[in-house]
């Protein structure tokens, strides 16, 4: 088969590779037909995740149709029409049965590297580095799914790809970041980060009670974009305008409720601290840029709530503790527990009170990846949502 | 002061007291590791100069040792760590290196009822389901059995054991007959918790082939006896918990012989 595969930093190929087989009970092998590239795939194209090897198959965010189920699965059969959620999980362990999916005791086979490098491991994921597990990703044109009677959901067949494609990351992303804001009658959420995910959490933030949502970027087609698609955002061009007095400024000098932090361990920014982040993590010395963070911390409101559904991996320098402690926050934060989330956002596209192509910019074949990742990569202000077909 | 600063090479490899944390070792090695070898491939007087600090680095994160903190009275090295370093240390000496005896101690804490665990386990069968070095174990009467595990090279090595202790549901105690190629016993203890599940501890107790040394030869090779019986105890809970063991061997990659770049 055909399938996305990392072979260094900003080098990925389509490369022809055995098709994938049965290799546990629960496993289900699915023939895909959309997968996507997120924004964290660019963490792994610009060589920021660290344990990837060459000739991994990249991808984490699929859907398709099942060909093949393990002896242990007994709720999917040929044919099913079903989007993947890109955590792995086992559902019986003490964390699955707490619907923390994304901590899963028994998805990664190789704990050993998070349990050195962060106490203990979290759940595998597909197509995300050897500190994940080293699954095969689903950027392909078939995917091995683990604990397949846990994580798949079935969708209708009359329901279009593109509709529910992005319940295998992003939406539920996106959601779970507003609802760890503990939005009430009244609050503004600021967002940082208007890609997909921070797309989908202004979206979110309104169906859980938002007031006000105020983006903050510097990618003014993006900005611009969520102004279309939404009423009553607010957008900060970074660039252009200081982030804080904005804020202030927007929310009758009260500090937004809560906010998201939708840009992760990547963050641009012109102020010192950012210069200071890109020379240190140049030099090895950090791993991540966490500009964004630092500054949602600064603006959040006394007594607020900062949630991160942006990725990070490793250390951080100079984190503002004492703002974070004298205004007494609530940080939330972690990967995605999917299995908990995609019933009710599938329920909601059904219902129509959400379609999630609206993110949607790109749509090219599989065998276009290098273009689309290097055009991601670069061209972020049009770029801004890829859809790949196998 | 100046005799301080003047320590050699070997002097800096020997001392093996840490007074740097694990994290920062982890992080200094690695960092330490990718500036000497970006300096070396610069080759450069820039080059030279960061590959001289990369070196220093991974030295810092190899041995644990730091001598700037040396020189500023500073120990970050966390108290287990060298309390673990001490006992490796004196069981090293005490035992000699060629009759060292490894005692490894691990406790997992499983999502299942202590008499379901305690009932898998009994079954000394069930054994190499879970712990990767055993090729079989066939019970030939009631409290014995005969165990056959891989050892290096496509070997085996082979013993008779016998349950020496056991209260059901709580406790199984084991130890290897006379005459056994590596003389061991064990113990696996299953605690219940209010809401957590079980806690499973084990202890196991072994002549390492070679001894102490045997001991740490395998450890370079990554066949550390205490991550061995984790590994084996996480295989446990995995398996009664989920009914398997993941794997990701076998799976595609671009790495096998046969990919190639897809005509596209």
């Amino acid at each position: 088969m055909k399938a996305v595969c990392w072979m260094g930093k900003e080098d990925v190929r389509v490369l022809n590779v055995p098709d994938p087989k049965i290799l546990n009970e629960r496993d289900a092998i699915i023939k895909i037909t959309r997968t996507a590239i997120c924004g964290s795939d660019l963490h792994l194209y610009n060589g920021y995740i660290p344990s990837m090897m060459q000739g991994d198959i990249l991808g984490h965010e699929f859907m398709g149709e099942v060909v093949e189920t393990g002896k242990g699965v007994s709720n999917l059969k040929q044919g099913d029409k079903v989007v993947v959620p890109f955590t792995i999980a086992c559902g019986n362990c003490f964390f699955c049965q707490h619907e923390m999916y994304s901590v899963c005791d028994n998805s990664n086979p190789k704990p050993e590297g998070q349990e050195t490098a962060y106490g203990f491991a979290g759940s595998g994921l597909f197509g995300f580095s050897h500190l994940m597990g080293g699954f095969a990703g689903g950027q392909a044109e078939y995917a091995r799914v683990p604990f397949a009677d846990v994580g798949p959901i079935k969708v209708p067949d009359s329901i279009e790809d593109e509709k529910v494609l992005f319940l295998s990351d992003i939406f539920p992303t996106g959601f779970m970041a507003a609802e760890n804001c503990n939005i009430q009658e009244g609050d503004t959420v600021a967002i940082w980060g208007a890609g997909p995910v921070g797309q989908f959490a202004t979206k979110s933030a309104f169906m859980l009670g938002a007031e006000k949502v105020i983006l903050i970027d510097h990618y003014q087609d993006r900005l611009d974009f969520a102004k279309a698609n939404n009423e009553n955002v607010e957008t900060i061009n970074f660039d252009d305008t200081e982030v804080h007095d904005k804020l202030k400024d927007l929310t009758g000098g009260r500090g937004p409720d809560s906010c998201i932090d939708a840009v992760g361990l990547e963050s641009h920014g012109t102020t010192p601290d950012a210069i200071l982040d890109r020379v240190k993590a140049a030099v090895f010395l950090a791993t991540d840029r966490p500009h964004a963070l630092r500054q949602a911390i600064f603006c959040v409101r006394k007594g607020g709530t900062v949630s991160i559904p942006g990725a990070y991996g490793g250390f951080m320098d100079k984190f503002p503790i004492g703002a974070a402690f004298n205004k007494g926050l609530t940080f939330k934060m972690g990967q995605t527990h999917m299995q908990a989330y995609m019933p009710k956002l599938l329920a909601a596209v059904e219902e129509g009170k959400i379609d999630p192509s609206f993110v949607i910019s790109h749509r090219l074949d599989l065998s276009e990846a290098p273009t689309a990742y290097d055009s991601f990569n670069n061209l972020k202000n049009d770029w801004r949502k890829v859809v790949l077909k196998p | 002061m100046k005799q301080n600063q003047e320590k050699s090479i070997t002097d800096i490899l020997t001392n093996m007291n840490t007074n740097v944390s694990p994290t920062e070792r982890v992080v200094s090695a690695t960092a330490g590791g990718a500036l000497l070898a970006y300096g070396i491939k610069r080759g450069d007087t820039f080059g030279i100069l960061l590959s001289i600090v990369g070196g220093g680095l991974a030295l810092r994160g190899a041995t644990g040792h730091c001598q700037v903190y040396d020189a500023m009275d500073i120990d970050k090295g966390e108290a287990p760590t060298n309390k673990r370093l001490a006992n490796k240390k004196s069981a090293t000496y005490q035992n000699g290196l060629l009759s060292g005896k490894v005692h490894v101690k691990k406790s997992l804490t499983i999502n299942k009822s202590q008499a379901e665990l305690y009932a898998f386990w009994r079954n000394f069968e069930n054994l190499p389901k879970f712990m990767a070095h055993l090729e079989s174990v066939k019970t030939t009467d009631g409290n014995k059995s005969h165990w056959v595990a891989k050892a290096p090279m496509g070997t085996t090595v082979e013993w008779d054991a016998e349950i020496t202790s056991e209260q059901e549901n709580e406790r199984i105690g084991w130890k290897s007959l006379e005459g056994a190629d590596i003389p061991n016993s064990g113990v696996v203890e299953f605690k219940p918790t209010t809401n957590r599940g079980t806690e499973v501890k084990v202890t196991l107790t072994y002549e390492a082939p070679g001894g102490a040394l045997g001991a740490m030869f395998a450890k370079l090779f990554g066949e550390e006896p205490s991550q061995q019986v984790y590994g084996d105890l996480y295989r446990f809970k995995s398996l009664m918990e989920s009914g398997e063991v993941i794997s990701v061997e076998g799976q595609s990659s671009g790495r096998e012989p046969q990919a190639k770049k897809a005509a596209a």
